[in-house]
This record gives structure tokens, C-alpha cells and sequence, in this order.
């Protein structure tokens, strides 16, 4: 663990800002934070009277709650907005939501929206630091952070692995961050879908394209598959489920080229029989319900390092505690 | 200067391709003309002297694509505060399109326009009637009224006329007033939900793209309906290096198109929308395009094909753009950083020489749409323009005329700016 | 786990130091505290030492290796890092890297005995205090530690203590275990303040 290092950002918006000692610091901590849920009283009092709003416009079961226990289990006080409930149906802009927020003097507001670049737009404008739980299909940092958490945690590493993300990679915001992330730290990604379901220059992606599934499972390490929304495209991107199935769907058999310690992954809700075949899903492979645990340790982790961020301001010689960086802390001592 | 009195600029830089002039001249006015160019003019008794020495002198420079969003907008602009901007930017002349409320589809949307240009004499006001009625697509407007009235070309800018029975039409009726078609190319079928050029800016930031074909598509339909009926094709801020080669193509053909290209899609690419983390002042349409497409764009400004520059100044009211990139919308104001912009990144940077800017924003858009002016031949109506080609300035959308401040050139430090301009011989003093 | 060391090999010339105890030392005085320990708390079984991160591990580890070597039994051994349960976190400059608690086995019904290197202000214990409280109900909780310096903020003791020394307030105690650090002492640096 880099001890050094030190979280000085205000926002978490995305991978594509981070250095590999930044998404390593955020694992790390994580790590210290799965130990929670293990307790009898599963709640540390570190982010005690620290507010945080839950402003979410868009419907997300999954992010929203995993969100909401990792504030829970720290200690800070939060509250769900959601779009439903929130002004800007009755018309009010955006901004004007935010700011109306903001004047509530949140420290965090963490923010899904359905529009790429709203969490960088208000981040801009918002005092209270802002984390991105999904802009768009452009990123989903927590997401990444915490498939990254999981596959260190199965593998021991991320340096060297072969990964292959799975489906709809035009509209995954889960694949942009993903790819990103795995890049800084030494992976080598494949990312394979249908033709259609590839946008313009996936190549610009950072990663190896296929569109062919046998292809793309050859020797892998760990296997992401995506969730397939075949439903929500009113301009049809594959004709049916079945025929998505035959092409990409992931089965028993066809894991089979993948190495044999594969990891399979999905950022959920998952599709049976659409992306991903029920045998794969409860296989011994199969990780999903440890990424969901890992979920809330990262969640804990970038709300624990972002209302702690360094402000720059040095603590005063009068203030200084038992466990300053620290006096009592013997010989590592004098940081102030 | 009273009607009749005199007025000489004297000792400036004379640029006027239009005659193959560039050197330092006297130039005459009586009139409102100009009377002659020459080394050394005696000034007449009486006359006013204009000391343009170490400035450029030019034929009034026009943008032949604006929105002055007169009438149904004036939250956004009005024909008063776009004329001061055009003034400001170093305009004498502006074409405005008809994307306004009620849409100027007939000859008295045409008529209040030129009324309200009358009543603020800054720069001229060249009136564009739309193709359909209300810009619906799918009747022709009274195209005949509206030119009677002033109008001097015909486009549903802002909306591309998809309609390609309508659009042959067009071509054919507008014929009998010897007036152009512009047309925004744009296949709205395959631009979607698009809000910026599709391609690997659109695909790391996860944005719907609008693909270069949706321009490409357009031009190629409009080229073969000009062919086939000869009307007179004008290609409205032309984006992409394919649309070029159709153009060309078809010129070659002899069909008669013509296209203009866009500043902004000179000096920026879709990455920009990467670099300025989403601000709307990077959202327009056409979008800003790839490498290749401005590279194209350029080798057309240099080579000749692009037979004009023009802003399409779109300004929007500040609470309108300040929002998330996704719902602003598409434009950004240009009238007060073409000259600049143009000046610095095309001619000091020895893409283009200063003649070649002066046809590109003068002599050119005058003879697309067939206007008076772009030229200082003995005769012509003295419509002037002031360069001074080394004075540096920052751009600053706090200092704008123009209500709309939306641009991506915020903050650039460039050389060469427009100082001043003549409406037949007459200083513009800006309000 | 290493601290960085360029802290110690930075030598601030307007600092003084006053040595309190070198290596031969500092195991005699651990060596009195384990017995001090055995004394009090005869129950061996019961006893569960926890080491507050990061010098009160070694000294829970010397502590259970005296004891060992003594009575023949290992201690059961544990780390607390009472990052989470800091009343400062929003005051302190450099945020603290959260390492983590590792308990072997539940608290309940043990005598727990927290271990740290220097007793200052209390605020340390104060939150070690909190974060056994949400392990469980220890039947008692005791504090050893190495230093005790005085200045304290809040009514806590330690009830085994190897050394009290005085300091000025604005005074550092140095203390290095060989373990983590390149020796093994106690020291007083002077002249942080102005700092």
C-alpha cells in the first residue's frame, strides 16, 4: 500500500481523471471497509453529521442502495432524491435542482443521471463534492472500483490478466469505465458484442474489439458480461432475445475456452437467457453476488476518502491528537 | 458625411480580390461610391479624411448565415442587437435565416424584418425566406412574395428539407427569381438522438453521435436534384471532407453549388467536447467533426472550392445553454470572433493570404447569393471594412453585442481585428 | 506494513532531543509490564490483547512474547484501527490510510487490554474505547501503554504503564519499534512548536 498517498480530489466523476495510485488508494481502502460487515454492529461513526444526497434521475434499485448502506454503515445522514419526486418534472431546470441542494450544504451529492457529462456539469457549480453513479453510457467509476475489488480479491492481481467484457458495448457506461480502469492497471481487455451494438470507433475504446463470442472467451481470465437491454432500444439493435442468445449469450459450453480459474461477472440485473444462461449465473465461475458485497466496501471507501479529502489546510500544533499522523505515533511523527 | 460630400481613406492597405488589388492606396468616395483608387488621391475640397495608414482596407465583409431571431425570439437576439454585433464584428452585410416565430414564410415576416433593419442602419439586413410553409417540410412557401419583398435566397436552416419530392421543387420554382436553395444538410433519419459528430469522441464520452454520413447523404440527394432540374445549390456550413468531394464532383459536372464553411469547423474538432468537459458552448449543428473533416475543410478554403466563410451566429439566451450538454441547444454566437479567429488562425498562421480571406468573406458571399457589395470597383456602393491586421485582442463574450455569448473561442488570445466599418462611405458608430 | 521513514531521516536542527529509553531498556521495562499484567489478570484465557494500529501492535506482540515466555501460554492478539472512529477527521491535515481491525474472536465476556505506545490526550482511547464497544460487551477493558506523557483531554487512565515522562505540550515522543522502524526507542524531540 502506497501510505503516502492522499485523496485530494473533490469529485469522483470518473476513471478517466485517476492515476493508478488514486484507483489502487480507493482499493485499498476498500479492502479495510469489507471488515465492517463482518462486525457484530455493522456502523462506524466516521462520517457522523456529514450529509449526503442520493439524486437520482434516473431508476436504479441496485447503485441506489448499495449507495445508501455505505452512507449508512459511515455514519452520515442521507436522503434519496429521486427524479420522480424532484422539481424537474414541474419544469424547474437541473441547475436550479442542484443548487436548490446545494443550499442545504450536503457534503456530498452523489448523482445518476440518464445524459453523459450532467455529474462533470454540476460538479462545476456545486460546493459539496459530487460523485458520478452513472452518467449516461459514459462512466460508472464505483462500478469499475468495485469489479476491480473483486477480481484482485479472486486473483490476487490485475497486472497481466485477460479480461473480456460482453454485449451492448455502445450503451455501457460499465465498459468505458471498466476498460479504463483495467488499462492503468496492466490488463489487456477484449471487448466483443454484435456489430450493431458497437459504437463508431470502438477502437478508440482502449481495447481489443470481437465480435465473436468463442473468439473473445479464448484463454480469458475473467469475464464481464453486460446487461443487455433489448427492450429499451426502440431502434432495433438485434432482432430478438433468442437469436442475442445463439450469438452472444454465455453458456456452460461455451465458458469452456475461457482459462480454467475463469471469474464470470455481471454489474446486474442480470438477463437469464438473454446475455447470460442461469447455469453460468449460479456456476461455481460465477462472482456477481461477491461484487455486490464489494459494492458497498468501494461505496464506503470513496465517500470515507472524499469527505476526508485534503483541503490543504495543516492541523494547528494545538490540535494535535493521540493519533495525529501523529504524536503518539512515535516515530512517525512531525507531518503537520 | 451629408449626401454629396466626399470622403477619403487615405495611406491604408487596400485589399479587394475582386479587382486583384493588394497594396497601399487612397481610396475616393463621393456619394456613397467609391470613385477611385489610386496612389496618391488630392483630397477634393470639403472632403472628410479617413487616415487609414497602417490599417487594411476591404470591401465590406458579409456573413450570409445568421440568426437574428426577429421575429418570436427577441430574448435571444433581435434584428437591432445582431446588426450592432455584425457591426462590431467588422460586417457591413448579414443574410439572417428564417427559423424565427412566426416562421419568414411569406412577405410580411419579410417586410418587418427589413422594417426593423431600416430602423437600426448598422449593417445590412439580407433577408432569407424559408423553402415550406412554416418550415413544415412539405409545402412550398411563397417563395416569389417573399423575394419581391427582399428575400434573397430560400432555406428552412436550422430543419434540412427532407422531402425529396419538395426539395426538387424548389429547385425548379425558385429558378423563375434567379435565387439560390441553402440547404442544411442534415438527414435527421440518421442523426437520431445525436448530439455530437459520431466517431471516437462521441464513443469514450458516450454521447449519441450524429454521423458524418447524415450530412453526406443530404448533399449527394440535393447535387442529383440540381443536376437533373438546374437550380442553384447553396450548402450551408458545410462540415465534413465528403460533402466537399460531392461538390466538387458536381461542379465539375457543372451543376451550380456553391458551400460555405463554418469558422468554428475550421479551428476545432469533436474533441472538444472531451476538453471543455461537456460545455454546451461545444454543442452546434452541424457538429464540430473529426481530424480529417477539418483538414478537408481547409485544403477547400485553400484550394477554392469553399467559396465563402460564414458565422452561423446562433445565439441563445444564457439560462437556455446553461445546462447539461444533452438538453442545450444546438448554436453558438460568431459575428464578433470570425474576423479575428480567421485572421489569426488562417492568414498569420500562412494557411491563406489576405486576399483569399477577403474573397472567403466579401467578394464570395456576395456572389453566392448575387448581393451588391464585395467589391471596391469605381462605381460600387462604398461599403467598407477596417482591418488592423497586428492588434491582439482576447475573447470576450462579457464585451459582446450580441445578446448570446455561448462560444467555444472564450478566452483565446488572437491577432488581427476588425476596427471599423462604412455603410456607403458613411463610419458605422456603433450605439 | 512500514511507515515511510523519511520523517526519520529528515534531522530539523531547530529540534532537540532528550532520550528516555534505548533498546536494553525498553525490553525491561515491557518485560515489567507483562508481570505488572499477570498480576492483575490471573485469568490468561480471558485475556485478549488488542494493539491499537500502528506502534501499539508490537508493543501488544512484545508484551504476549514476555507472557509466553513466562507462563508458557500465547495471548490472543488483535489489531484495532480506530481511523473510522476519529473525532478530528475533518480538522487533521493528511487524511489517515484506513488499515483495518482484525479481531480473532468475539469480545464478548474477554478482558480485553488495549495496547498502545503513548498515552497524550485520551482521544485515541476514547475511540478505541468506541470501537470495541461495536465488536461486543468485553467483561472489561484495561489500557497498557508503553509512554505516558501526560496532557491528557478526557477522564481516561491507563492502568499499566512502562514509563511517565514530562512534557511541554507542543513536545513529540518518539517511539520506534525495531519491527517498523531502524532501532528501538523512546525519545522527546523538542521545538515543534512554531512549526
Amino acid at each position: 500500500m502506497n501510505e503516502t498517498l492522499r485523496w485530494t480530489r473533490k469529485d469522483l466523476l470518473g476513471i478517466a481523471p485517476l492515476d493508478a495510485p488514486e484507483i489502487e488508494l480507493i482499493l485499498d481502502t476498500a479492502e479495510s471497509f469489507l471488515e465492517v460487515a463482518e462486525r457484530p454492529i455493522k456502523k462506524v461513526p466516521t462520517l457522523r453529521g456529514k450529509g449526503v444526497i442520493n439524486l437520482f434521475f434516473e431508476p436504479s434499485t441496485r447503485t441506489r442502495s448499495s449507495f445508501e448502506l455505505a452512507e449508512k454503515r459511515l455514519s452520515a445522514d442521507s436522503m434519496n432524491v429521486s427524479a420522480s419526486t424532484s422539481a424537474l418534472v414541474k419544469g424547474e431546470s437541473l441547475l436550479d435542482t442542484a443548487t436548490n441542494l446545494q443550499a442545504m450544504s450536503p457534503d456530498l451529492i452523489i448523482i445518476r443521471h440518464q445524459h453523459p457529462g450532467v455529474p462533470h456539469m454540476l460538479a462545476k457549480r456545486l460546493e459539496a463534492g459530487v460523485i458520478n453513479a452513472g452518467d449516461g453510457a459514459h462512466e460508472h467509476p464505483t462500478q469499475a472500483l468495485l469489479d476491480a475489488l473483486t477480481i484482485r480479491r479472486n486473483k490476487g492481481r490485475i497486472k497481466g490478466l485477460r479480461v473480456a467484457i460482453i454485449g451492448d458495448i455502445e450503451h455501457s457506461r460499465v465498459v468505458r469505465s471498466n476498460i479504463q480502469l483495467l488499462n492503468k492497471l496492466g490488463a489487456e481487455v477484449t471487448i466483443a458484442g454484435p456489430r450493431s451494438m458497437m459504437p463508431a470507433a470502438a477502437h478508440a475504446l482502449g481495447a481489443t474489439v470481437s465480435y465473436d463470442l468463442d473468439e473473445a472467451l479464448e484463454g480469458r481470465d475473467v469475464v464481464m458480461m453486460l446487461r443487455t437491454q433489448l427492450e429499451r432500444h426502440k431502434r432495433s439493435l438485434v432482432p430478438s432475445v433468442r437469436e442475442y442468445f445463439k450469438l452472444f449469450g454465455l453458456t456452460h459450453a461455451r465458458l469452456a475456452r475461457a482459462a480454467d480459474d475463469v471469474i464470470v461477472m455481471h454489474p446486474g440485473p442480470m438477463n437469464r437467457g438473454t446475455e447470460i444462461a442461469s447455469d453460468v449465473a449460479d456456476g461455481p465461475a460465477s462472482v456477481i453476488l461477491e461484487q455486490v458485497a464489494n459494492g458497498v466496501a468501494v461505496r464506503m471507501a470513496v465517500l470515507y476518502l472524499l469527505s476526508t479529502a485534503a483541503t490543504g489546510a495543516a492541523p494547528t500544533a494545538a490540535g494535535q491528537s493521540d493519533k495525529e499522523p501523529h504524536a503518539g505515533d512515535g516515530a512517525h511523527r512531525g507531518e503537520s | 458625411m451629408s449626401e454629396g460630400a466626399a470622403r477619403l481613406i487615405r495611406g491604408g492597405r487596400v485589399v479587394d480580390p475582386s479587382q486583384g488589388i493588394d497594396g497601399t492606396f487612397d481610396v475616393l468616395i463621393e456619394d456613397g461610391k467609391v470613385v477611385r483608387i489610386e496612389e496618391r488621391i488630392e483630397a477634393p475640397d470639403g472632403a472628410e479624411i479617413t487616415d487609414a495608414e497602417g490599417l487594411v482596407v476591404t470591401p465590406g465583409l458579409i456573413d450570409i448565415h445568421i440568426h437574428l431571431r426577429e421575429p418570436g425570439f427577441e430574448y435571444k437576439e433581435t434584428v437591432g442587437t445582431g446588426v450592432v454585433s455584425a457591426a462590431a464584428g467588422g460586417f457591413t452585410a448579414v443574410a439572417c435565416m428564417a427559423n424565427t416565430a412566426p416562421v419568414n414564410d411569406s412577405r410580411s415576416v419579410t417586410e418587418h424584418i427589413l422594417l426593423e433593419a431600416d430602423r437600426h442602419p448598422y449593417a445590412r439586413v439580407y433577408p432569407i425566406g424559408a423553402v415550406s410553409k412554416g418550415m413544415a417540410g412539405e409545402e412550398l412557401a411563397e417563395i416569389g412574395e417573399m423575394a419581391s419583398a427582399g428575400a434573397v435566397a430560400f432555406s428552412d436552416d436550422g430543419l434540412p428539407v427532407m422531402s425529396s419530392s419538395l426539395m426538387r421543387r424548389a429547385f425548379q420554382y425558385a429558378q423563375h427569381y434567379d435565387v439560390p436553395v441553402i440547404q442544411h444538410a442534415e438527414d435527421l433519419d440518421l442523426t437520431g438522438p445525436g448530439v455530437m459528430h459520431e466517431g471516437e469522441w462521441s464513443t469514450r464520452l458516450g454521447l449519441p453521435g450524429i454521423p458524418g454520413a447524415a450530412e453526406d447523404v443530404m448533399v449527394a440527394r440535393d447535387l442529383l436534384l440540381a443536376e437533373d432540374t438546374g437550380g442553384r445549390y447553396h450548402v450551408a456550413h458545410m462540415s465534413t471532407g465528403r460533402a466537399l468531394e460531392l461538390v466538387r464532383l458536381f461542379r465539375a459536372r457543372g451543376v451550380n453549388a456553391t458551400c460555405e464553411v463554418s469558422p468554428h469547423h475550421l479551428l476545432l474538432t469533436d474533441q472538444a467536447v472531451s476538453d471543455y468537459g461537456f460545455a454546451t458552448c461545444t454543442k452546434m449543428k452541424p457538429p464540430l467533426r473529426a481530424k480529417a473533416d477539418v483538414e478537408a475543410l481547409i485544403a477547400g478554403v485553400v484550394d477554392g472550392t469553399v467559396d465563402c466563410i460564414a458565422s452561423d451566429h446562433a445565439p441563445h439566451h444564457h439560462d437556455e445553454k446553461d445546462v447539461q450538454f444533452s438538453a442545450a441547444p444546438f448554436g453558438i454566437v460568431g459575428l464578433e470572433t470570425t474576423v479575428s479567429l480567421l485572421l489569426d488562425r488562417l492568414v498569420h498562421a500562412g494557411i491563406i493570404d489576405l486576399s483569399r480571406l477577403i474573397e472567403l468573406l466579401s467578394t464570395g458571399p456576395a456572389r453566392v447569393l448575387g448581393l451588391e457589395g464585395g467589391t471596391l470597383t469605381p462605381g460600387s456602393t462604398a461599403d467598407i471594412t477596417l482591418l488592423a491586421l497586428d492588434r491582439e485582442v482576447t475573447v470576450d463574450p462579457g464585451s459582446f453585442r450580441s445578446k448570446g455569448t455561448s462560444t467555444p473561442f472564450s478566452g483565446w488570445n488572437l491577432r488581427g481585428v476588425a476596427v471599423g466599418t462604412m455603410l456607403a462611405g458613411v463610419p458605422v458608430r456603433l450605439p | 506494513m512500514t511507515h515511510p521513514s523519511e520523517d526519520r531521516s529528515r534531522t530539523d536542527p531547530s529540534k532537540t532531543e532528550r532520550a528516555i529509553l534505548d533498546d536494553a531498556e525498553m525490553a525491561r521495562v515491557v518485560r515489567r509490564m507483562a508481570g505488572e499484567l499477570l498480576e492483575r489478570e490471573p485469568d490468561l484465557a480471558s485475556l485478549m490483547l488488542l494493539g491499537i494500529r500502528t506502534r501499539g501492535l508490537p508493543l501488544a506482540e512484545r508484551i504476549a512474547d514476555e507472557v509466553e515466555r513466562m507462563e508458557g501460554v500465547r495471548l490472543e492478539i488483535g489489531a484495532l484501527d480506530i481511523t473510522l472512529y476519529r473525532d478530528d477527521l475533518s480538522t487533521i491535515g493528511p487524511q489517515p490510510v484506513v488499515r483495518g481491525s482484525e479481531l480473532q474472536s468475539p469480545v464478548e465476556g474477554r478482558v480485553v487490554v488495549l495496547c498502545d505506545d503513548v498515552l497524550f490526550t485520551g482521544r485515541t482511547i476514547r475511540a478505541a474505547l468506541d470501537e470495541v464497544g461495536d465488536y461486543g460487551r468485553p467483561k472489561a477493558v484495561r489500557l497498557a501503554v508503553l509512554v505516558d506523557r501526560g496532557h491528557r483531554e478526557l477522564p481516561i487512565h491507563a492502568d499499566i504503564v512502562g514509563k511517565t515522562i514530562e512534557t511541554d505540550r507542543d513536545e513529540l515522543v518518539e517511539v520506534a519499534f525495531r519491527e517498523i522502524d531502524d532501532g528501538e526507542w523512546v525519545r522527546v524531540l523538542q521545538g515543534r512548536g512554531g512549526a
